[in-house]
């Protein structure tokens, strides 16, 4: 037991900050891709409202093991070579971003069609009612769902394990098969990623109380 | 589709000739896109039919075949230990009493709170020094069971708590015990409003199923790393099995999304089971029920 804190902090410290590398820009990446797609979704483009639907038909339903394996392992076989850390980031940002579509898309949907004709009517344009009327309002919404999708790729980033790259969970299964600690080494990287996790709810429903308008 | 068009107004001529160059413009991006993606597999040399040869070869596909058996064997597994154990979980936590509420509050929040592939491998390589060793089979079928019946359970919690409380309060004032209510009444119309949303969790076990790849049990993520294994062609072969994935999880979801439309159709007829404050009921967006799982 003390060795774990003795000789294993430093290892540790080192899977949770790849941890923290994957879910931050996982969950920021998905985020900036998420909004560029739902923008597809709704456009009054129909090609690009097909793109978008196609895209996030393929990537929420794709196995991020899968994938992760297919752009680790795969991207450099077709000659494309990039670092293992930016690789698991990518796949995760390619997935989350689906997901992340979907949440801003129905968040969109949620707003009753009034709101967005009275923008019309008072001379909007796409993005203007996008901007001042859709947006603000959909936001609030949207806490919670976010939230739930942080969890969700802080969560998924556990999976770079598979192709190799030492995350939190990858370092702390390392340990235990060096150390044969039994729980222990599992039970404290379980409290930490509760700890992320039940934290960002916590947060969320803060937020959300704060976001709240009283209709 | 077309529930987004409000956000624009019919076209017009100027607006008609935006559209056209903007679906130009973007058809360009694509094909140029797409061509680099295919110079690039062209160059690498990856497209020459020999890299593909095993799969003309119907070996490849009964072993690929006696692979997807074990995939929806751990599937149906998953889902017959999740079930079971989601419905205890969301009852336990809606119970009057405090000491199964609380505990089965701790054990749902826990469980969404914790990877799924730390759990397997606590399964691996944590639990049997303590003596607990089953087959490869359960180390991956139990873990996703838990997690999943953790997600199953805050499904079917939020279809009981969609109910409107009359429900209950008619079947306890005509004589039936708690009990009885809970079963004759409550159950039965709950699962109804979730049944999309269970539908839709299917996605989320199939794909955890993948973790067999980690555990070594030979579903199809794992079968495809044994023919890499024997053949060579990596890209070609987890490709293959890439597409495969997304081909069953696209047929399930939108069986989820038929039912879900279906189904709200019904419930906008009749004005039944509509949630008092208008929030979406869990099944109502399948899509939503699969956030709390990416993987």
């Amino acid at each position: 037991m003390d060795v774990l804190f003795t000789r294993y902090l430093g290892t540790f410290a080192d899977g949770l900050w790849v941890t923290v590398q994957f879910t931050v820009v996982g969950f920021v990446g998905a985020m900036i891709l998420g909004v560029v797609l739902a923008t597809f979704r709704i456009s009054p483009v129909p090609y690009l409202r097909g793109i978008g639907l196609l895209y996030v038909e393929i990537f929420r339903n794709v196995p991020l093991v899968s994938l992760l394996i297919l752009v680790v392992y795969g991207l450099p076989e077709i000659g494309i070579t990039i670092d293992y850390l930016p690789s698991v980031m990518m796949a995760m940002v390619l997935v989350g971003a689906a997901f992340a579509c979907e949440v801003f898309r129905t968040g969109i949907n949620a707003i009753p069609a009034g709101q967005v004709e009275a923008g019309r009517a008072i001379g909007l344009g796409f993005f203007g009612v996008l901007r001042e009327i859709v947006f603000p309002q959909a936001t609030r919404s949207m806490v919670q769902p976010i939230v739930t999708l942080f969890i969700g790729i802080l969560l998924s980033s556990s999976l770079a394990g598979v192709v190799g790259v030492m995350d939190l969970t990858a370092q702390v299964s390392y340990i235990n098969n060096r150390e044969a600690l039994g729980l222990v080494t599992f039970l404290v990287a379980a409290v930490i990623y509760a700890s992320i996790a039940l934290g960002a709810g916590a947060l969320g429903a803060r937020l959300e109380v704060r976001f709240r308008v009283l209709r | 589709m077309s529930a987004n068009t409000v956000l624009f107004d019919a076209v017009g001529p100027k607006a008609r000739r935006r559209v056209a160059v903007l679906t130009i413009v973007s058809i360009l991006v694509s094909l140029v896109l797409a061509g680099l993606a295919y110079a690039q597999f062209y160059r690498s040399g990856q497209l020459a039919p020999s890299k593909w040869a095993e799969f003309h070869q119907p070996s490849t596909w009964q072993y690929l075949l006696r692979a997807f058996g074990n995939t929806a064997l751990a599937t149906v597994g998953a889902g017959a230990i999740a079930l079971p154990f989601g419905l205890v979980l969301a009852v336990g936590r809606l119970s009057g009493v405090r000491w199964l509420r609380w505990p089965c509050t701790a054990v749902v929040e826990v469980l969404r709170a914790v990877p799924l592939l730390l759990i397997i491998y606590i399964f691996v390589s944590g639990l049997p020094p303590y003596g607990i060793n089953p087959d490869v089979f359960w180390k991956l079928v139990i873990p996703i069971g838990l997690c999943s019946g953790a997600t199953i359970a805050e499904v079917f919690r939020a279809g009981i708590l969609a109910l409107p409380a009359g429900q209950t309060e008619a079947a306890l004032a005509v004589g039936l015990t708690r009990s009885q209510a809970f079963r004759l009444v409550v159950f039965p119309q709950a699962v109804r409003i979730v049944f999309p949303a269970l539908i839709a969790q299917v996605v989320i076990l199939l794909k955890d199923t993948t973790l067999g790849y980690v555990v070594s049990y030979g579903e199809l993520q794992q079968s495809s790393k044994v023919l890499v294994a024997s053949t060579g062609h990596l890209v070609q072969t987890y490709l293959l099995i890439t597409v495969i994935y997304i081909g069953m999880n696209v047929v399930i979801s939108n069986i989820a999304g038929a039912i879900d439309r279906r189904m709200s159709r019904r419930r906008a007829g009749t004005g039944a089971a509509s949630t008092p404050t208008g929030a979406p009921l869990p099944g109502q967006d399948a899509t939503e029920r699969q956030l709390s799982t990416l993987a």
